[in-house]
């Protein structure tokens, strides 16, 4: 692949508490902005905790998930005081750190989650970006305390729906497991190194080192699976015990999935795929119990910084 | 006279058959395994069926549940005070207190001839305490046997027995409305998740909680034993800033460690930039319920306890 020239990375967003009781992010911000982090090298840093409301109600969100409204239609829908918070929220974020698919958008937007699924430390993007790219085999590289993985979500830009769209560049860093309105200690260090790697690459990038392709594995979605149901929408089993626990193992058909209260196991019959998002507590509204993807390896070319 | 002899030929304490009991879940609306379990057993019930007592399962907060939240206006399983259980003001009152009310009535008065014999509390825990249970009182001998056959039973596997009766720690719970209070608390669980593991744990310490009682209304005596307990001493919070707000974590060496030894000098929190707090305590204390979601905003990190071995008397049905 010929090598790939891009310009200089110099304006950074780092976001927590897009989800209020999803704490590791709001506390990694909320430290960035006691030691008055604003700048590293030749990158500028914004620190945002985007949804101050939900946080304070120790709440995912309080009228609508914000991580669902950076969609171009939601983000240029007509809105008044008494239109959800989130809705109004997501629209005062995207004029600060973007807007979305212009000029004057951050060059890289990077939103902290936590997931009660032990899914480890995934990098969740949705364009195949060198820039990504790159850093996520940076961070792959240089962790050893934890799995490091990507999720790419094969959505067009424009129906692209959460905050990290709205950077020029973007991912979230999704971390688990944690229950939600906890904060765990080794969590918080895991996602502080993954931002400091991360502004540790930009700096050596924007300074003209160049970085060698190579190859990544990345989960593509594919469909997701609900629980089973009673007739007034009750949820009839729980995660079986074989799948609990087990995010990104390959299932395959005749494999466990399900445990009924009535003790009945059932299987899973279908392609074989990987599990992710296993048991996440606020996916059980969006009647989801698991995601499945397939596993691509994706090509990326070596990179440097573009000079005027 | 011959003196001596062994405890065995002591008479055992007669306690009163266990006739009415009852099972709460969802105290907590997030707390999943005993919403789920008592939901099923209000549907079918043949599981919780045992002769000679009337067992009844129930949603303890069902606007809590119904929301997913661990309660609307006030914590439930602190609500049943003397104060709130006699408060006047019906509709103005919280949502809690009217409720705590309700079950007042329902299954006590708390302090009452009437009240239930037992009742049962499933709650989870987002702290990695396994399998508890957790008693009120170091002399009632009815709930240290039941505890006794309980750990016995469900060996190898473990279940441990948290005391809380501490003069200012002690809360008002909902279970305590009736003459024997009993605990269940199983973790560790997210809030708003529901583990089969930790599901299936919890049905089967009832089971075997429930056949106790079955054998204890038959006639069965339990001979005189130890119970090996954790004794509540002290809540410990977070080390936090002039406003309230928390300025350190859990030390990843404590995360996780409930029921393990704690040491002077131990490790016990972590700043945000990278610093350890060590434990200043002058004896080794046994920390539990360790980072439960819920008690950052009751202050408590964790709570601190001492081992001790409680003597129950042998008991009989009276």
């Amino acid at each position: 692949m010929e090598s790939a020239a891009v310009p200089p990375l110099s304006s950074v967003a780092i976001c927590g508490g897009t989800h209020g009781n999803e704490l590791t992010g709001v506390y990694i911000v909320k430290e960035m902005q006691k030691q008055k982090t604003d700048k590293v090298g030749s990158v500028s840093i914004t620190t945002v905790v985007t949804n101050p409301r939900a946080l304070d109600a120790g709440t995912r969100y309080t009228e609508m998930d914000l991580n669902r409204c950076f969609t171009d239609v939601l983000l240029s829908s007509p809105v008044t005081e008494s239109s959800p918070y989130e809705l109004r929220r997501a629209q005062e974020l995207n004029a600060q750190l973007g807007p979305k698919g212009s000029a004057e958008a951050v060059d890289l937007l990077i939103d902290l989650h936590n997931t009660t699924a032990n899914m480890g430390l995934c990098l969740i993007f949705y364009s195949i970006d060198w820039i990504t790219l790159h850093i996520y085999k940076h961070i792959q590289n240089k962790m050893s305390s934890v799995p490091v993985r990507a999720i790419q979500l094969d959505i067009p830009i424009s129906d692209a729906y959460s905050l990290e769209s709205v950077g020029k560049h973007g991912f979230a860093i999704e971390v688990g497991p944690q229950p939600n309105g906890v904060l765990r200690a080794d969590i918080f260090n895991m996602v502080k190194e993954a931002v400091d790697l991360t502004l540790a690459w930009l700096q050596e990038f924007n300074s003209g080192r160049s970085y060698e392709g190579g190859t990544v594995e990345a989960y593509t979605l594919v469909r997701s699976v609900d629980y089973p149901r009673d007739s007034a929408g009750k949820i009839t089993a729980a995660i079986h015990q074989d799948l609990q626990d087990n995010d990104f193992k390959l299932l395959r058909s005749g494999d466990p999935i399900f445990q009924k209260f009535s003790g009945e196991t059932l299987k899973y019959d279908g392609e074989d795929l990987y599990p992710f998002f296993v048991n996440e507590c606020a996916y059980y509204e969006k009647k989801i119990a698991f995601h499945l993807a397939q596993r691509k390896t994706f090509s990326f070319p070596s990179i440097c910084v573009k000079k005027d | 006279m011959s003196s001596g002899g062994n405890n065995n030929t002591k008479a055992a304490a007669r306690v009163d058959a266990a006739r009415r009991v009852a099972i709460f879940g969802g105290t907590h609306g997030n707390e999943m395994s005993g919403v789920t379990l008592v939901n099923l057993w209000v549907q079918n019930g043949a599981e919780i069926q045992r002769k000679g007592v009337e067992i009844k399962p129930f949603i303890a907060n069902p606007k809590a549940v119904e929301k997913c939240v661990r309660y609307v206006d006030t914590d439930l399983n602190r609500a049943f005070t003397q104060e709130n259980l006699s408060a006047t003001g019906d509709d103005e009152l919280p949502y809690e207190v009217q409720r705590a009310q309700e079950i007042n009535r329902m299954f006590g008065p708390k302090g009452s001839a009437g009240a239930y014999d037992v009742i049962f509390d499933l709650h989870n825990t987002t702290s990695n305490m396994g399998c508890t249970l957790i008693l009120e009182s170091s002399k009632d001998a009815f709930n240290l046997q039941m505890m006794n056959y309980i750990k016995k039973a469900f060996a190898p596997a473990s279940c441990l027995v948290l005391l809380n009766e501490h003069p200012l720690l002690k809360y008002s719970t909902s279970r305590s409305v009736a003459k024997h209070p009993v605990g269940l608390e199983v973790g560790p669980q997210p809030q708003g998740v529901l583990r089969s593991n930790i599901f299936e744990a919890m049905r089967v310490i009832l089971k075997h909680a429930l056949d106790f009682i079955e054998l204890f209304n038959e006639g069965m005596e339990f001979p005189a034993c130890t119970v090996e307990v954790f004794w509540v001493l002290e809540r410990m919070d977070y080390p936090r800033d002039a406003n309230g707000n928390i300025i350190a974590m859990v030390h990843p060496n404590l995360q996780d460690c409930d029921w393990e030894p704690l040491n002077p000098g131990d490790p016990m929190f972590q700043t945000f930039d990278g610093k350890s707090i060590h434990y200043q305590g002058s004896s080794t204390v046994y920390p539990t319920f360790i980072n439960e979601a819920a008690y950052y905003e009751k202050q408590q990190a964790f709570v601190t306890t001492r081992r001790e071995t409680l003597v129950a008397s042998a008991v009989r049905k009276a």
